[in-house]
């Protein structure tokens, strides 16, 4: 691997667990799942200007690092999940060209919410969480909004990191 | 303006969204039924029942902490909880049929279930 790409990914990481960090340090609202998802912000950006695969690199090990950091083995389960479900439907929706920053993390953004209420439907064994689903997909979209505009910003005036 | 015609999938992508969860929320409404009792999970085993209509206060202990649900005016809310988040307390409270409180940190999870002329009920409301 290109010493240049290890740098990307250092500070990709890096960016993407201190936005973990900030976004836990926002007090909860009432339901579970609701929030911004600061940490998309690198993804998205990762996902248009350096392409999937370093998306799925970063993001993955995003996920494992701030599980060691600030979570435990029941909250790996669920942002895993989430992470995961979202960077595939991000993938594929950007490649159909008809959507831009914003659509395709308001997909990311709702489906990392269908995605951790898979996992607390297989977690606590009950399928009574369907009450969830609304919220979640409203906030999603909204926090996708607003994830997608920022990110968009950042993908267009970053400047382009020198290589080689 | 511009950016809407410029962003039609996007645009279109957040209505399809926001109108799926609006129906959704409309069918869970309007098919949303008094409970009769509650149902108290840990990691999916059921633990307790206790009826809707018989106040009280009952503390859940499991491995991972400490909860107490209150049951008062046919509904029931966590008041107590010694997780981090504390989202089960900021839940409030259930009473329809179907609704839960979730305590994820202790896998907690208080459903309301049916009653058993629920449906009637709702409808007369």
């Amino acid at each position: 691997m290109k010493a240049s790409k290890v740098a990307r990914y250092g500070l990709l990481v890096a960016l993407a667990l201190v936005l973990s960090y900030a976004e836990s340090l926002i007090p909860p609202v009432g339901v579970p799942g609701v929030k911004l998802g600061l940490p998309n912000l690198a993804v998205v950006f990762a996902l248009y200007r350096l392409g999937a695969v370093d998306a799925w690199v970063i993001s993955l090990i995003r996920v494992g690092l701030a599980a060691l950091l600030f979570g435990n083995g029941v909250s790996l389960a669920y942002s895993i999940t989430g992470a995961a479900l979202s960077l595939l439907v991000m993938c594929l929706l950007k490649r159909t060209g008809k959507f831009s920053e914003t659509g395709v993390s308001v997909a990311g953004g709702v489906s990392h919410n269908i995605g951790q209420i898979l996992v607390a439907v297989i977690l606590l064994g009950t399928t009574r969480l369907a009450w969830y689903l609304p919220v979640l997909c409203v906030s999603g979209t909204v926090a996708g909004i607003l994830i997608g505009i920022v990110s968009a910003l950042l993908v267009k005036r970053v400047p382009e990191l020198k290589s080689k | 303006m511009f950016w809407f015609r410029s962003h039609r999938g996007d645009v279109l992508l957040i209505a399809a969204l926001l109108t799926a969860a609006g129906v959704l929320a409309l069918g869970l409404f309007l098919t949303r039924r008094d409970g009769g009792s509650v149902s108290v999970t840990v990691a999916g085993e059921t633990v307790m029942e206790l009826p809707l209509d018989a106040d009280g206060s009952f503390p859940i202990d499991t491995d991972g902490g400490h909860n107490v649900l209150v049951i008062e005016d046919g509904s029931a809310r966590m008041s107590e909880a010694d997780c981090p988040d504390r989202l089960c307390v900021k839940t409030g409270a259930i009473r329809w049929a179907g609704e839960s409180i979730v305590c994820l940190p202790h896998q907690v999870v208080v459903t309301v279930e049916n009653g058993a002329d629920g449906g009637f009920d709702a409808a007369s409301r």
